[in-house]
This record gives C-alpha cells, structure tokens and sequence, in this order.
C-alpha cells in the first residue's frame, strides 16, 4: 500500500525549514483558527481524533489534557518531549529536521488547549543542530507574531523555550525530565501525583512527544472524523515508524497505524538485506519485547502488539537477521539499561548489573547452570510496578522475551560453558577505558 | 590531581573562574528565561562548557555562586549527565554508537577499527591530543547506522573508509 504522507509531507521539498515555505504550504493556518475557539473546544476535537501520544505509552491525549484540574489558577506548563533516546528511535529528529514549523504549530495547538502560557521543548543534549533549527523556527515565528505577546492581535501570549539535556536516557521519561528542566539530577519521582496535577514547578504540566505534537496541526485543519479514519479503531491517524538494523532501506517510514509488520519491513524497507533471513525483530524499540519471525503478521498498533505480549513503544522497529546472536544483543542492550538506570530502585539498579554480569560470562563461555533462572528471576524483580518509573520494566521484558524465545541459544552456551577464571575488573567506573560492546 | 582508585586522574583545572561580560549577560539572559534560578542551571553548565571547555572544579564554584546553589549540589547534577565534561577534552572527541541497531550494523567494527588506526583504547586519547575515543549509548539515528558524533557533528552510515576520510580532514585543519 502506498499513501500520501502526512507528518512527513515537506520531506524532500526545498527550503522546508523556512515559515515562507511553511505558509505556502498552508502552515499556521490550524493555529489561526484554533485562536478563534475555546480551549475546551480545541481538546474536544482532539479527543474525538482518539488520538494516541507516540512517546510510549500510547495514552489518548486528549484525555491527558483532561486531567489538568479546572480550577487551578495557572501557571500551567506544556513539554515537548524531543528527547528521543528509547534505542531504535529517530523520528522526532526527521520531524524537527524536514518540518520544524509543523512542531511549533502543534506545540501552540497544545499549550493553547491546557491554557498555558509557557511551553519547554526538551531536546536531547546531542542534537545540537537540531536544537538549533529549532530556535531558529521560534525566533522566526515570533518575529511574524504568531508566538509571543497577545499572538496575532488575540489576548494569548505564548513563549517557546528550547531546553538542552545533557545525555541520560532516564531524561525521556516524563518525570526525570520535569526534574531535568528544574534544574536538578534526572531521578524519576514517584506517581501520583501525576504531572498532569503537580507538574513542572509544582504546576499542571503536560508532557506530549514530538510527533504527537506533529499530528495537531493536521487534526485541526481536515477535522478529527478525518484524522479517525486512517488506521484503526482506538488506534487512529498516521504513525512514523523508524525502522533499523538489517534491512535493505533503513529510515524513516509514514504509514497508517495497523499495518502489519511484514508490509513496514518487506515492502517499504527492501526486506532483509544481503538475501539473509529475518530472525526476530523488536517492535517498538528496545524496551518492548522481542518478536520473532513467525509474528511478522502482527499489526503494527497499539493494541495488537499488546496482545501479541509486546508494545508499539515509540514506533522504533529494529530489525535482526539469521547472523545474530541473541545472547549478544541481550547482552548488549543489558549494558544500556544498566548504563542508563538512574539507581534509585534497587531492582532496576542492581538487577540491570547483574543482567549485564550474566550475560557477559555466558557469552564468554563460563555461564552456570541455574543462570537463566537467575536471569528470570531478575527479570520479574525489576518489573510490574516494582520500581519508582518503568525503566525497570523496559530493561527486564525485552531480555525476558529473549531468554524464553532463543532458550536454546543460552542453554547450548551454558552446556559448553567452562568455570570462570577468577574476576579481575574493578566495580568502577561505568564508563572507563573498558567501556565497550557489552563486555 | 583529584585522585580516585577506581577514577581516571582529574586535573582540577584554575582555582578561580571568572565569567567575562558575554559569558555573564548570556547567563542573564537564560535566568529570565525561567522561573527560578536553579532551572537554569543546565543551560548555564553549557555556556560554560561552551567557553571553557569543560566543567572544571572551578566552574562549578563560580556556577554555584552565580545561581546560589552549594558547589556540592552542581557537581552531582553534572556529574549526573554523561555530556558534561569534568576533565579537559581532546580537540576531537569521537562517540561510536555501541548501542544494538549500530552494533549489528558495522559499528563494531567500526570501533574495532578506530582503535586500531588511532592506537588507543576506547577511553584513551592520542598523545598529541587530537582525538579521544568513546563508546556512547544510541544517539537517535539509528537508521543511518553506524553513526559517529564529533564533538558537535554526526557522521552517519560510516564505514572504515569513510571515517578514515574524515580524520585526515580533521587533522589538516590543525
Ligand atoms: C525510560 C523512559 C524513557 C522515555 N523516553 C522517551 C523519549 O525519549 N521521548 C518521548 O517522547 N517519550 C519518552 N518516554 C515516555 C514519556 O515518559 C511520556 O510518556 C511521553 O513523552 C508522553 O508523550 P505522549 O503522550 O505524546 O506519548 C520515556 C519513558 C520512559 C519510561
Ligand atoms: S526504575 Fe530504574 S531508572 Fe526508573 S527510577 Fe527506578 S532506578 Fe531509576
Ligand atoms: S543504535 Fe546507534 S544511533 Fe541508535
């Protein structure tokens, strides 16, 4: 199947960066009208886009902004989330890239809908050109009037503010990136309450993705029934889907959400390259679990990769061939969740370390019998809701899956598996000169 | 010397760090920005970085005193993100993607032969001091894999030859 794109639609036209090319191409003209309504209409028709936030958790969005209390006198704070982090994940940056102007329209879009009157764009510390473009598209909006003061001759007044993270993943999650921008260490905080209610600076913050932000503009102008009728039911509207590792075209693909992973894989990314076969793939980033070949026919939404036991995450579809070694990749993300845990829950913090020890002496043949169990029972300690955020859960469930999926790659290692020499390497540092490819 | 058993050797760099006029009125500019002075504390460590190059013991005292904060509060928040720098860089910091989609997709290799031309450990820099190797965790470009960040740039779908390309470029602009 072949269509239009939507979010990706100034991809390839020249000067897309530019507010001229943006209003030539009907840009700004959702904001325009969504100045003309009411707050509550504005989330109204977001709701009734049934509208699912792409960061993550697929949560409708028009029902986040439902929960800011009606009552609070403000001020109330939205964020966009560019942090864009979760391994497999590289839209947002195609988005700021092709298409700035659409962010910053559906940022306005947002903040105008849950009254507030200053929006944070958190962008990850290494997309430092990126986080320029975006300044860039601010600054120019502002000078035309459509941010700022009293916004095109209307009583709002809206202020863009672009803040740089400084590298750790945790930043991502909603939380640690409220604390990030308050100026502090990124340590998730517990829930209830949930930002929505005490937020950023202690206020009612709404924290949305970029491409979530993305999909506003177009709600607003060709209406929600519209936006409803592409993809599926409760799983509506266009999704970017970023598609990596061994296929013949790796990138950036539009498609509506539902389509199956076999036509995301084979017919729009060439399929498995150098005539390999495709082993397992994740489906939406590192953090969900592992599919394997014979699940290509699972949809590519929010509801069918849960009852296929995984999740559409963030939409990042990494994809492995025949020449993988499961152990390896485990191993290899093990040593990211461990790098990337912020150490205040026991589970994640030490459970990701000890994931890491596991898989490195199976993988240098020394693995013990009773491992995998231990490896398990790791597993079941750090998720559902044992931890303060659900890093826990995005660390423990992809390796999980892996153990029960490949079982037999790591019972053939750890049957041929000699005792380990004794352990020379010091605990610390994380990162010091033997940082390297999992082990 | 601040040493550590475990921790590479820090310099600790002047004792005393001034902010110049620019440096200062930016600072200004991105306290208005915010609603309390620690929330700037993130753009503030990169202007400093920025300038100086690194967040030297000093930095961070004459960034505590600047935003009120106790220099023990801004090393753990510096020392909490991986960007910041608390030892002086080499001119070309090179950060291989080690995470999955670039591992499986030449990055390993593309590591292995960095090492190797450079004569470095991962960790290690050159003794002229021009390039200094790290592995980093996904940079967000998966699909151009295998991905390079130097300094502030990204070099994607590397390949030996090209990096190699890329730092005789770099090392005739010295
Ligand atoms: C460990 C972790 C990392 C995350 N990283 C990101 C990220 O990089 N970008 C993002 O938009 N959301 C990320 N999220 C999800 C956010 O917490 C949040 O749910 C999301 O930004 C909400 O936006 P949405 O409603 O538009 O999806 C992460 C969550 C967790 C638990
Ligand atoms: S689950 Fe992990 S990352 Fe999340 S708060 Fe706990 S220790 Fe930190
Ligand atoms: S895995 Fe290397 S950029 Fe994401």
């Amino acid at each position: 199947m072949r269509v239009d794109p939507i979010l990706l639609r100034a991809r390839g036209t020249p000067d897309s960066q530019s507010l001229t090319a943006y209003l030539a191409a009907g840009g700004y003209n959702a904001w325009e009208k969504v100045l003309q309504m009411t707050p509550e209409a504005v989330t109204a028709e977001v709701t009734l886009s049934e509208l699912r936030g792409r960061g993550g958790a697929g949560f409708p969005t028009g029902r986040k902004w439902s929960f800011i209390p009606k009552d609070h006198p403000g001020p109330r704070y939205l964020v966009c989330n560019a942090d864009e982090s979760e391994p497999g994940t590289f839209k947002d940056r195609e988005l700021i890239e092709h298409d700035p102007h659409l962010v910053v329209e559906g940022i306005a879009i947002a903040a105008f809908a849950i009254k507030a009157s200053t929006a944070f764009v958190y962008i990850r510390g290494e997309f430092v050109r990126w986080a320029k473009i975006l300044e860039r598209a601010i600054a120019e909006a502002r000078n035309k009037g459509y941010l700022g003061k009293g916004v095109l001759g209307s009583g709002y007044s809206l202020e863009i503010v672009v803040h740089r993270g400084a590298g750790a993943y945790i930043c991502g999650e909603e939380t640690a990136l409220i604390e990030s921008i308050e100026g502090k260490r990124g340590f998730p905080r517990l829930k209830p309450p949930f930002p929505a209610v005490a937020g950023l600076f202690g206020k009612p913050t709404i924290v949305n993705n970029v491409e979530t932000l993305a999909c506003l503009p177009h709600i607003i102008n060709r209406g929600a029934k519209w936006f409803a009728s592409i993809g599926r039911p409760r799983n509506t509207g266009p999704k970017l889907f970023c598609v990596s590792g061994h296929v013949q075209r790796p990138g950036v693909v539009e498609l509506p959400l539902g389509v199956p992973f076999r036509e995301i894989i084979f017919e729009h990314c060439g399929g498995i390259r150098d005539g390999r076969e495709l082993k397992a793939f994740f489906p939406g980033g590192s953090s969900a679990p592992i599919l394997s070949a014979d699940q290509l026919d699972v949809r590519a939404d929010f509801d069918a990769c849960a009852e296929a036991g995984s999740m559409l995450g963030s939409g990042g579809v990494i994809v492995l061939d025949d020449t993988v070694d499961i152990v390896e990749a485990a191993a290899n993300l093990a040593h990211f969740y461990a790098h990337e845990s912020c150490g205040q829950c026991t589970p994640c913090r030490e459970g990701s370390d000890w994931a890491v020890d596991i898989l490195e002496r199976i993988l240098d043949g020394h693995g013990r019998p009773g491992d995998l169990e231990l490896l398990q029972r790791i597993c079941t300690y750090a998720s559902g809701g044992m931890t303060i955020c659900p890093l826990g859960d995005a660390f423990a469930l992809p390796i999980a899956s892996m153990v029960k999926k490949f079982a037999g790659e790591f019972e053939r290692r750890i049957a041929a598996a000699t005792p380990s020499p004794p352990r020379k390497k010091p605990v610390l540092p994380w990162s010091g000169p033997s940082h390297g490819f999992g082990r | 010397m601040t040493t550590h058993p475990n921790l590479p050797e820090v310099p600790d760099g002047p004792s005393e760090v001034t902010f110049d006029a620019r440096l200062d009125k930016k600072i200004t500019e991105t306290l208005k920005r915010y609603p309390n002075q620690r929330a700037a504390l993130l753009p503030t460590l990169w202007l400093c970085q920025e300038r100086f190059g690194w967040i030297s013991p000093g930095v961070m005292r004459a960034v505590a005193a600047r935003l009120g904060e106790s220099p023990a509060y801004v090393e753990g928040v510096v020392t909490f993100y991986t960007m910041f720098r608390t030892r002086p860089p080499a001119r070309y910091v090179l950060q291989v993607c080690r995470t999955l989609s670039c591992a499986v997709c030449g990055g390993k290799e593309l590591l292995e032969h960095l090492t190797r031309t450079l004569g470095i450990a991962v960790g290690e820099r050159t003794p002229d001091g021009l390039f200094e190797l790290q592995a980093v965790e996904c940079l967000g470009a998966c699909g151009s894999a295998p991905v390079i960040q130097i300094n502030d740039d990204y070099y994607e779908n590397m390949s030996p030859e090209k990096i190699d390309a890329v730092l005789a470029e770099l090392g005739k602009k010295e």
